[in-house]
């Protein structure tokens, strides 16, 4: 019984519990005097502009030179209003540049990497949180170690893996299993979800089982439905590595026509008129930059941190 | 049929024993009473996990450490030789070349990106209106996918004097510079991108650990009569220093693996001026001219595992009498 208060109160407690101190570095009484008030508000002041300069200037200028005929955009890259808007160089890129193509294969490495790293993370987390075989630590423990071993050891063992998967020998090079079977094994997802899953109440699990519930059906109709939480995060992070990643597509996806944009996009800049291969890049930005405007707290709160640094 | 299945079915439709909370047993199950609490089922959903890692993780991880002592080609069955791999990375005179460019990356990136983000980190925990906006703008360029964001800068970097840069730089009567193409300047050109890149990142993990600073001892300090300086220095840092560690080693970690922007900016050039040491693995393993020496490329990645091992182990042990 105890166990079952415990987990509810302290979500009660993280929930009420004030996201701003009640004070900072600089005290409540001397916010109100002017010169603090002012010299403080300068500082702020003068952030917020550099970070509007160098955050969203970029992304701006991206999105006008996106519409602006190459030469303009040549002659004078920094003026800020084009004379000619010339909305054809997104259609341009989207049809003739083949963007449309690559788009559809960023999203099919996306959306199949995505299914992966749920369907390992959450049956992962679901055995070594809930079921708890015996092999259950020695698993565990495997799973931790490969956090400690930087990806760069397992770039060329793992491409000539692709190359020829044990036992059964078949070759996935060029097929998008060889990202999409990768990705899943991560351990951070397993551990993000499995330590979600050690915070559930397991006084439902045993009523679920004395009700006899089937390990099957307990993950699909109790444990999964209350972690939408922690699915969303993996789901949200999941897609976002897929869409960046690059030397891996590269090497396990030689043919052009399975290759995502993060790959087209270096190989068919010599090809492409500039107008039109920056509105290649503005069109491959849309969907990242749109998820995050989405799920921003999710990306604020620090809930994929692991992802971040790994990345 | 009958026959065989019969006891099968007379176990079958009686429902399973409301299994007490499961005891950890300390005798050994029959494989039957295994079956019937459940561990088939248990194994079955454990399949995605045992078989991804297992094939995808714990496998390779395995090969690299054969495939470091092999000649490996793809045509003949790989052969033993011994520390050759090792022998062969260590005299190629490339090596010392690669090594100095990725600790001068990692330097130039603590220099550019370690302050800059803790600063405006601590600036933006004192704004009381729009903190959101703070923090939505800072982390904006982490979410510009890498490959576009290289790109993007490779056009911002042009050298001719109506370059983007170059033009900016005009505004203050200096440049043009050549950025990309100088062996001095492009190391620091791909440490700015990248560190636009990650930068965000950063500030969003000093801002989460500053809500966890304890405000009394802000007032403690103005008691004794600490300005604004003193206060960050001897009460906000000091609470910070566990994250700041970490941060800086991941930092080093995640530089000393630098790829996308030498590969891509400058293709390791000008006079290998870029060359790092990930570079240097995939041209042995994928490059045109060197190309299909997987046992040198898994050599150089081990010892690149190795040091950086070393390297955060003796960090933490030195940091540790300050870190908690």
């Amino acid at each position: 019984m105890a166990a079952n208060t415990r987990t509810p109160s302290v979500a009660r407690r993280r929930a009420t519990r004030p996201e701003l101190p009640a004070r900072g570095i600089v005290s409540s009484h001397d916010r109100r005097r002017p010169s603090v008030r002012g010299s403080l508000g300068i500082l702020q002041g003068g952030l917020l502009v550099a970070l509007v300069v160098v955050g969203l200037g970029p992304i701006l200028w991206l999105a006008k030179a996106a519409v602006t005929p190459t030469q303009e955009t040549l002659r004078d890259p920094l003026g800020l209003f084009p004379t000619g808007v010339d909305w054809a160089n997104l259609a341009t890129a989207w049809t003739r540049a083949e963007i449309d193509h690559y788009f559809v294969n960023t999203l099919i490495v996306a959306v199949g990497a995505w299914f992966f790293q749920i369907l390992v993370a959450t049956t992962g987390g679901y055995v070594l949180s809930v079921l708890r075989p015996r092999y259950g630590n020695v698993i565990f423990g495997l799973v931790l170690a490969t956090l400690f071993v930087p990806s760069v050891v397992l770039l060329v063992p793992l491409y000539l893996t692709i190359l020829d998967l044990p036992i059964v020998h078949v070759s996935l090079l060029n097929t998008f299993w060889a990202v999409w079977l990768p990705m899943g094994a991560s351990a951070f997802n397993v551990l993000l979800v499995k330590r979600f899953f050690d915070g559930l109440p397991r006084e439902i699990f045993e009523a679920a089982r004395v009700d006899g519930a089937g390990p099957f059906r307990l993950l699909w109709s109790i444990v999964l439905p209350m972690s939408k939480p922690i699915l969303g995060v993996v789901s949200v992070f999941a897609v976002i590595a897929a869409w960046k990643d690059y030397l891996w597509p590269l090497l396990v996806l030689p043919d052009p026509a399975h290759q995502p944009l993060s790959v087209r996009l270096p190989a068919i800049a010599p090809y492409l008129e500039l107008d039109v291969f920056l509105a290649a890049l503005a069109i491959s930005t849309v969907l990242p930059i749109a998820l995050f405007l989405a799920f921003q707290r999710l990306f604020l709160s620090g809930a994929g941190l692991g992802g971040a640094v790994k990345g | 049929m009958t026959t065989i299945s019969s006891p099968l079915r007379a176990t079958a439709p009686a429902p399973p024993p409301p299994s007490p909370p499961r005891p950890h047993h300390s005798r050994r199950r029959t494989p039957r009473q295994w079956l019937r609490d459940g561990g088939l089922s248990t194994l079955i959903i454990a399949c995605p996990m045992i078989l991804v890692f297992g094939v995808f993780s714990w496998f390779p991880i395995g090969r690299a450490l054969v495939m470091s002592v092999q000649e490996t080609n793809l045509v003949t069955a790989p052969a033993f030789v011994g520390l050759d791999n090792f022998v062969f990375v260590l005299q190629d005179p490339l090596l010392g070349k690669a090594v100095t460019n990725t600790l001068w990356f990692a330097l130039l990136a603590l220099v550019f990106g370690y302050p800059l983000p803790l600063a405006a980190a601590v600036l933006m925990s004192e704004v009381r209106r729009m903190r959101g906006l703070f923090s939505a703008l800072a982390y904006l360029p982490v979410v510009v996918p890498p490959v576009v964001a290289v790109l993007l800068w490779k056009f911002f970097y042009d050298p001719s004097d109506t370059g983007v840069f170059n033009t900016i730089a005009g505004w203050v009567g200096l440049g043009p510079y050549p950025w990309l193409q100088d062996a001095t300047s492009a190391m620091p050109s791909l440490v700015l991108e990248a560190t636009w890149a990650a930068a965000g990142g950063t500030v969003i993990i000093y801002l989460a650990a500053l809500v966890g600073v304890r405000t009394e001892l802000y007032e403690a300090a103005e008691v004794d009569g600490a300005g604004v300086w003193r206060k960050i220095w001897h009460v906000t840092l000091p609470q910070l220093r566990g994250v700041l560690f970490i941060t800086l080693i991941l930092q080093v970690i995640g530089t000393a693996q630098v790829f996308l922007e030498p590969f891509l900016f400058t293709g390791g050039g000008p006079n290998n001026a870029t060359l790092t040491v990930l570079m240097l693995i995939y041209d042995y393993a994928f490059g045109s001219s060197l190309g299909g020496n997987y046992g040198a490329a898994t050599a150089l990645s081990l010892m690149l595992a190795g040091v950086l091992a070393v390297l955060s182990a003796v960090y933490f042990r030195v940091t540790r009498p300050w870190s908690s």
